[in-house]
Parts: C-alpha cells; structure tokens; sequence
C-alpha cells in the first residue's frame, strides 16, 4: 500500500539515499583524481638542485622533450627511490637521497643522452607492506626503469619478488643482510653487508695481540649476523670469545651490561648496535666505568661511529677501532669531489656518511649500466651489464661479483681521532677485494 | 662488590624513572586523565636544555632551573587550552588526543633538530666516577641520585605541609565534595599540572646523558612512565617510587645476571605486579 | 526507517569498493591493504566499540594471524583459504589465553596489560628468530592460485579481490553479531557494567567472547596481510600498527561498522598523499587530525555525518526517521 505519507518519505529518502552514494563515489573518484594529479607532480622534498624532467637543469644546453604526446627521443630514464624520509630512519632517506643527488649534479642529471628523473617515495620506517605497495605503483604506473633506494632488509624483502615478476633491476643502495641479493636475479647491490665488515676486523683484532674478546651486539638480526661472522673468523684465527650478549633493541642504560664486561676483564670489547644514540649511551657507559682506563679496546663495525653521528659522541668514542667500507676522513680526488657535490645538494647541514656513498655509487652504477645499454634499458640486459662491473667510489675501488651480484670492495680499519673540524675515522690498515663471507 | 654496584645502578635508574613519572601519577590520579604525551613534556625538557646550551652557551646545571620554568609554563598552558576539555571524555578520547599531541611534538622535534640523537657538555665533576667506601659509583649517577632525593623531600613536603598539598590531596580523594568545600579545584588542577610536566621536563634533561635524546624518545620511553605508574597507583607519590625503583632495580639486576631474559623482565614483571594489584601497588583509585 | 532496508542500506556502501576495483585498476595494491586495514579495524571496533574495552595491543592478534598464515607457506601448506581459517584459529587461541587478564580490569590497568601483552609478544617473536625470521622476517611466501583459479600478481587484482571478498563477509558475520542479542548484551556492558547482571547477563563471559572473536578478525586480517604480501615482519606486532588502527577506526567512526572501512581508507589516501608532498610532515599533520578529532569530531566521519544529517533533519530538510549509517 502506498499511500502519499509514505511515498514521499520513499521519494525523500531515495534522495537522501542517493544523495549519500553519489557523495560516496564523488569523492572517491575525487580522491581518485588527487591522487592521480599528485602522481604526475615529482615532489622533491630534499634543497637542492633541480635534477629532474619537471623543468630542465640549468646546466643542460636544451631541454629534454616530456613523455607523453609521441616524442621522437625516448625521454626520461625514470628511477623510483624508496627509502624512509619520515620516522626514526629519516636521516638515513636523506643521506641516501643526497648521494644520489650529488652524482647527478656532478653529472648534469643526463646520462646517454636521456635524462634521469628520480620518483622519491617514503617508505616511513620499516614497513614491508607500504614498500611492497610504493614498488608496485612505481612499476605499474609510473613505469620506472630501475628501483633504487632499500635501506631496511623487511622493505627491501617484501619488494624482491615484485622484481622478479617485473623484471626491474633493483638497486640495494643500504640494506646490509646477506640474503637480500639471494631473494631475486634481478638484485644488486652498492652497499656493504655486516659479515663483510665484520670478518676483517676479526682478523686484523687477531693480527694485533687480541686474544679474548667480549662481544655485545642488539638482539636484532643485522646484530646476529655481525656477531656470528666475527666469533666465525676470530675463532678461526685462534681468538677465544669469552663471551656474547645481546641486549635489547631499545635499551637506555648498560651500565648491568658494562659491569659484566668489567667483570670478565677481557683484552677487547666487540659490539654492534643501531647507529645514533645506542653507540653514544655505550661508549660514554663504557668511559664512564673506566673500562677504558682498564686497557679494554673498544673494537666495533663503522655504523656504531657512522659520519653523520661522530661529532655528537665526541671524547667518548676517541680511540675505537672499527672496520668499515666508507669515511668521511677517506684521503681521495673522488671523495673531496662527493663531498662537495653532497653538501651543495643538501645545504651543507650534515656530513656525507655510509649510506650517501651507497646512494652516489649506486646512481653511478646505473649510469654506466644506461650508458652500456645505449640508453635502451631493458631488465635482463641491465643486470648483465650490473654483473662485473666496476667503478672508482669516492670510498674506493669497488666491483659488483658477477655471480652473486654483491659488492666486493676494500674494507678499512679506522680508529676514531679528533681533528680540527671535528671527529673522523681515520684510516690507518686495510683488507683488499673482501667479499660477502655470508654467501 | 658488583652486587651493591648493580643496586646503585638499579636505584639511579630507578630515580630517573621516578622523576618522570611523578607528574604522570599526579596527572592521571587527580584529574583522571590518561596523559600519554607525558614522554613529550619530559622530550621537550631535554631539547630546551640542548637549546640553552648550544645556542645560549649556558652551562648545563643552570638549564636545569630554566628548564623547569619552561615545563611549568608549558604544562600549564597545555592544560588550559587542551586537557581541561578533557576531564569528562573518556579514556578514548583522552588517549586519541595525547597520542595527537605526541605525535605533533616528535614531528615538531625532527623538524627544529633533526632526527640525529642530541648531546650536552658536563661539567667536569659530574663526570667519571668517584670513590665511595671503596666503591667505584659513576659521578652522574650519584648526582641524579641526590637531586631525586631533595626533589622527593621536596615534593612531600609540598603535599604533606602545605595547604596546596592538602588541597591536592582532597581534590585526588573526591573532586566534588573538595569543590563544595571551597577548594579552588580548576587552580589545582593547573598548578599540579604544571608540577607534573615541570618535574617531567627536567628529567628529560636530565636523562640526556642516561637515556639519550632523539624525537623518538617520547613514544620510545613512554612504556616505561605508563609502566611505573600503572604498577604505583595512581595519584600516589610514595606508590610510585616504589614502583619505579622497583623496576630500575630488577630491570637492571635482570640484565645484569639473566641477560638473556633482558626485555621480557620489564613486561612480564608489569602484568604480573598489575595482576596481583589491579589498583597498583597503592593505588588511590580502583 | 521507511523505504529502504536497513541491510541494503548498511551492504550498499560495499558498492565504493566494487566502484574502486573499475575506476583505479592501477591503486588495486593500495586498495587491497585499504581493506585489509578495515578489516582490521573492524575487529577491534568489536572490541571497542561494542564491547568498551580499549585496547592498545590489538596488533598482537594480527601478528599472530600474520605469522601462522606465513609459516604455513614458507612450510610447504600453500593452499591460502585454509591458510586463514588455521591462522584465525590461532589468533583466536591467543586472544582467549590473553583475555583473562584483560577483561577483570579498568581504565589505565587494562590498557597497560594490553601494551604489555603487545610489547612481549614483540620481543618472544624477535627472540624466537629461528622460526620467526627476527627482524628480517617471513619472506618470499609463496602462495597457490585462490579457489585453484587466480594467481596472485604484479597489478593486484586477484589479491584485491581475495581481501575485499573476505572483507565482506566478514562485515555480513560482525553486522548479524552486533544485532543479534549478544551483540546487543555488549552494547550495555559497555554502556553500563553493574547493572548488566542484573538482566541476567554474564558480563565477564561476553566480554572474553568479544575479545577472542575480535582477536579471531585480527588473525583472519593479518593473515590476508601475510598472504597478499608474500612478507611477514616484526612490524606486524608491533605498537604502531596498533596506534595506527586505533586511529584509523576512530576516524571513521567507531561502534558503526562501515567507520572501520571509510577510517582505514581515508587514513591510507591521506599517508599516500601527504608522504609524497612533505614526508616529515605526514606525522604533524595526523597528530594534528587526531586532536582535532578528539574535540570536534568524537564520533568520527560517520559521527560527522550524522550530526550533519540531524541538523538538516531539525530544519526539515532530512525526513524524519532512524539514524544514519549503522545499526
């Protein structure tokens, strides 16, 4: 029965109704179409220099024609970056970032005629799903030529196997895992891995009258690994460990730690922990209880006295020895030139460390992979073209295995020394061609 | 020789915790407010001392009073503008809000600082250790020891001598008959706020040299604060310096001989303390 | 309400999914976890918008969800919809042994033993390194063709497909719970405690039934994680997945079901967006909408939207009748 009461409240409710659903759809496609305008801006969150298509390099002669309405040259080499630019990992995004910008801006940006343009997206911190997410819009839609970037081993995991499927060459510029470059042909990487670090310090700990060691590492994994490969090579060189512990990720004070070290009196103290605040709370711990007084050596990998942290740890970390592919201290033409080229793209606030020169050799990698390839990027070609290959790195030579599609490069031994403007690792011993002992 | 070490530990620790989480306690036991960006004032301690030493040039032991000053101020202008609204809302709500706020203040740090972790001059007696009864006790720690202890005396005497303290103390017990009997209840609610984040703020600084300062650190540590005050009752002064020495002293004394349980003993220890005293250790409020 | 069914009314909003899937055939990825995220925002909506128990350790259930449906792969199971049934099952255990130590408490007490519960099982997957993976987590899952018939791949749509169908019949389940009179039962708990036993109500034992089924949802949505993934992390325990659902339901509106949905969405667009623009900024910004929304906005979008119906309703612009969206 439908008498008029009820018809109009049908016909005003209908209304209502539909009402609400075209504003559902509205702004969905709304939405939809902010996010599409927004995929074609290339954001640029870092100062520097305009290095992308958007508009043209000042130093380039003529401008590159722009994708899209049939051009008669092949336009831009599209790179997507995913790296953290948010959270507790920030910095490391923008060293990264500054790496690569500093190569291109030493490079006018162009390489074989074509112009790089760099797609950056936030991964925010260690989120396997939002990288796998961000790789798979950089593939589908905006269709980049090479993913670059990975500074945390889960992101860089969880996009492995969307390189695989798609065939893009991905360019680990960071993360230190050894299994990473196992997880897909289609992997290589710039960077370093914690074994490949730790082993020569091991050796050269037992080279130097070390003969007991008390190794301390953060109960995470990249922790592990470093702890695993130093007993590995320390006890093979006849070192004796006299004992491990790890301590939790996040922890605020290790004095209970340091009194067990102090306990156990051994000749050296081995440790690994996150970069930043972590060494800092160690080393002044360590100063603090008189360990040092005590004649017990502090060795440790080079994240514990990265570049960027150095000055901020100051007197307590003077005197550590550390093995490490990159310093900032490192005496070359190539270095002075990164570092200068780095400091102009990002302000000249921080200092070049690790994970910039990871940035700049793996810009420097592509580029010559590009530059093979004749400006045709196709993904098998590239990674044949990435196996071998070599390059003069601000930290020094480097070679990618043709086989695991690792870097092999010269580990150095440092030890920390206050110099006018401020701490360095100063290089003073080295361990040539060091490949991957984890694989 | 090491044991009495790790009790010194455990208890400098378990000082710092104390400093910072008294506000806290005060907070959520008198206005019943779940105030999770406490970690934010203690954070926004720290980095007021690191301004006052790097671009001020002051020596690190007179930030300390400024830094209680800008706590203070803080707070009780945050209580005013924001948290006053808060008082009816549910916990929901209350935790939607300082969670925003915390999570404003640590983009806010990175923003003016950067995400790299920051660092202060000691002077040079605070620093080293020095030699107690043939104990070798680390100097820092003995002074954070001694401050915690005046500022403690001091707090007691605040609530049990004078007439704020006994105001407090009846507005905690029943807001509405302390009200009725004239107590200027919204003034005490400001001035113990103000308490509360000024204390905070000055362990953050601090807990520079002890706990480090990075913008995470406000929902890094915050567990820690929710985790002595939860175990102390809240609103109970005494309760939670049982509870935070209670915890510096096995959190430290666990890692120190069972360091292979490290992580666990902080939690695992919470739910039990918090299974066996619902209200806290003494807490005012069931 | 006259005219329209309330189920047609409350199912139609399923329509913007289907919607999506035609008119972003390139965001299907995004799209997915947008409705793996509701989803999981939809368990703890039954958790605290039904039941009143806030929680700040809801990540817990997933990760446990997440983990069983990863190690069932990486171990040679890789059939997926069993997958998700095993993975709740276990999700759903935890939530039960979990539940005794929240329900008998209040206030600030429950919500640390949340966070406590959350943080621990934290660390025991990060000790636990040999059979969680640790920090490098459950990678490289591979996974058969859903129903035997579509294989995962790179443009997503099986996996959209996979997550929103499971999505909503998941909504279907929770909308016939929440009506039913154990539904309604929770409802009071929440509004008022004391006096449920009065009506005869077993307050404790609804209330562990709605955390352990609200704890079964969060398995069934970390699974769908693990699955579309191909990954499994630490990350999926821990408190910033759940910080971040809290928001996202309280954004869309909790005790409304669609709330969890449109949260999660407009949660995930936004982090799209705003990371792109200004990524140090993205965290200011949220901290910024989840004050707003704590003074302006309790109820959320969907309590937004109500309000804004009932002002036009009172100028006689709405027609008279029920409420908006929900039950």
């Amino acid at each position: 029965m439908l008498d008029s009461p009820t018809m109009t409240a049908i016909k005003l409710w209908g209304s209502v109704f539909s009402g609400f659903g075209a504003l559902g759809l509205g702004m969905s496609l709304l939405l939809g179409g902010l996010l599409s305008a927004c995929e074609s801006k290339r954001a640029e969150p870092a100062a520097g220099t305009a290095t992308t298509s958007a508009s043209p390099s000042p130093s380039t002669p003529e401008p590159e024609p722009k994708p899209g309405p049939a051009p008669a040259a092949p336009g831009p080499v599209k790179i997507g970056l995913i790296a953290p630019f948010s959270g507790p990992f920030a910095g490391a995004g923008k060293q990264i970032e500054g790496g690569v910008r500093a190569w291109l801006d030493q490079h006018g940006g162009k390489v074989a005629g074509r112009e790089i343009e760099l797609l950056v997206k936030d991964v925010t911190g260690v989120a396997p799903d939002v990288a796998k997410s961000l790789a798979q819009g950089l593939i589908v839609r905006d269709k980049v030529d090479f993913l670059a970037g990975f500074v945390l081993t889960p992101n860089a995991l969880a996009v492995a196997p969307l390189a695989t499927e798609a065939k893009k060459p991905m360019v680990i510029m960071n993360a230190a895992t050894s299994v990473i470059t196992t997880k897909s042909p289609y992997v290589v990487r710039v960077s370093f891995t914690l074994p490949q670090v730790s082993a020569p310090l091991a050796s050269w700990a037992a080279k130097n009258g070390i003969k007991s060691v008390y190794t301390l590492v953060s109960d995470y994994a990249p922790g592990a690994d470093a702890e695993g490969q130093f007993k590995k090579t320390f006890e093979a060189a006849g070192g004796k460990i006299v004992d491990s512990l790890r301590v939790p990720v996040q922890n605020p004070d290790f004095a209970p730690y340091i009194q067990r070290i102090k306990d156990k009196k051994p000749q050296a103290v081995f440790i690994f922990v996150p970069a930043g605040a972590q060494g800092t709370a160690f080393l002044k711990a360590f100063q603090e209880r008189g360990l040092s007084k005590q004649g017990i050596r502090v060795l440790a990998t080079g994240d514990v006295t990265e570049d960027q942290e150095l000055d901020a740890m100051g007197d307590a970390a003077l005197g550590v020895v550390t093995t490490h592919h990159y310093s900032a201290a490192h005496d070359s033409p190539e270095n002075t030139a990164f570092k200068q080229a780095f400091s102009k793209v990002t302000g000249g606030k921080v200092r070049a460390n690790f994970m910039a020169v990871g940035g700049y050799d793996g810009m420097a990698a592509i580029a010559q992979v590009i530059e093979k390839l004749g400006g045709q990027i196709d993904g098998d070609r590239a990674m044949e073209a990435f196996k071998g290959l070599q390059l003069q790195s601000p930290r020094g030579p480097i070679r990618i295995d043709p086989e695991t599609r690792d870097v092999i490069q010269t580990v150095y031994v440092r030890k920390v020394e206050q110099r006018p403007d401020g701490f360095y690792n100063v290089e003073f011993d080295h361990f040539d061609e060091q490949k991957d002992p984890g694989k | 020789m090491s044991f009495l070490g790790v009790v010194f530990d455990g208890i400098a620790y378990g000082s710092l915790l104390f400093l910072i989480s008294v506000g806290l306690s005060i907070t959520l036991g008198l206005m019943n407010v779940v105030n999770l960006a406490h970690g934010a004032f203690a954070m926004f301690g720290g980095y007021c001392s690191v301004w006052l030493t790097t671009t001020w040039g002051l020596p690190f032991l007179w930030t300390l009073p400024c830094v209680c000053l800008a706590g203070a101020g803080v707070g009780a202008l945050a209580e005013r503008l924001l948290y006053q609204r808060l008082y009816r809302a549910s916990h929901l709500d209350q935790v939607l809000l300082t969670i925003g706020l915390t999570f404003m203040a640590v983009a806010a740090a990175t923003f003016f600082w950067g995400p790299t972790q920051q660092r202060v001059e000691l002077p040079d007696f605070l620093r080293g250790q020095v030699s107690v009864l043939g104990l070798d006790l680390g100097a820092y720690r003995s002074f954070l020891i001694g401050v915690v202890v005046l500022i403690s005396l001091g707090l007691r005497g605040l609530i049990e001598r004078t007439r704020f303290g006994a105001q407090l103390r009846a507005a905690v017990d029943n807001q509405q008959v302390s009200a009725g009997l004239g107590i200027p209840v919204q003034r005490v609610f400001c001035l113990a706020f103000a308490l509360g984040s000024a204390l905070a703020a000055l362990g953050g600084a601090l807990g520079i040299e002890l706990l480090g300062l990075e913008p995470s650190f406000a929902l890094e540590y915050l567990v820690y604060f929710l985790l002595v005050v939860s175990v102390g009752g809240a609103g109970s002064v005494r309760g939670t310096a049982f509870a935070a020495l209670a915890l510096g002293l096995c959190d430290v004394a666990g890692k120190y001989y069972v360091p292979q349980i490290g992580a666990f003993i902080i939690y695992a220890l919470m739910i039990v303390l918090l299974m066996l005293f619902p209200a806290g250790l003494q807490g005012r409020r069931a | 309400m006259r005219g329209v069914p309330k189920s047609v009314r409350d199912l139609s909003f399923w329509l913007l999914p289907v919607a999506g899937f035609f008119a972003f055939p390139d965001y299907l990825v995004l799209g997915s976890q947008m409705l793996i995220a509701g989803l999981f925002a939809l368990s703890l909506d039954l958790c605290l918008g039904y039941a009143g128990i806030v929680s700040l350790g809801h990540a817990s259930f997933f990760g446990v969800g997440a983990y069983t449906a990863g190690l069932l792969a990486l171990h040679g199971w890789h059939e997926p919809l069993t997958g998700l049934c095993v993975a709740s099952l276990a999700a759903a255990l935890a939530g039960l042994a979990t539940s005794f130590l929240v329900v008998d408490r209040q206030g600030l007490t429950r919500l640390m033993v949340t966070l406590g519960v959350g943080f621990l099982l934290h660390e025991l997957a990060n000790r636990a390194s040999s059979i969680t993976g640790g920090t490098d987590g459950l990678s490289s899952l591979e996974l058969d063709p859903v129903l035997g018939l579509f294989r995962f791949e790179l443009s997503g749509k099986v996996a959209y497909l996979y997550a929103g169908g499971v999505a909503f019949l998941a909504f279907v389940f929770v909308r016939r719970v929440v009506r039913s009179p154990f539904g309604l039962s929770l409802q009071g708990v929440r509004e008022n405690a004391a006096r449920m036993p009065a009506l005869g109500v077993p307050v404790r034992r609804r209330l562990i039934a709605a955390y352990t089924l609200a704890a079964a949802l969060a398995g069934v949505a970390g699974a769908l994680n693990a699955q579309t993934t191909g990954f499994v992390g630490l990350e999926t325990l821990g408190f910033e997945r759940s910080a971040s659902v809290l928001i996202m339901l309280v954004l869309g509106g909790a005790g409304r079901l669609q709330g969890a949905f449109l949260g999660s969405a407009l949660f995930l667009v936004a982090q799209h967006l705003l990371s792109e623009q200004s990524p140090a900024f993205w965290q200011f910004w949220l901290g910024g909408l989840v004050v707003a929304l704590s003074f302006f906005a309790r109820g959320g979008l969907l309590g937004a939207l109500d309000a804004l119906l009932g002002s036009l309703r009172r100028r006689g612009l709405a027609p008279a009748g029920g409420a908006g969206a929900g039950p």
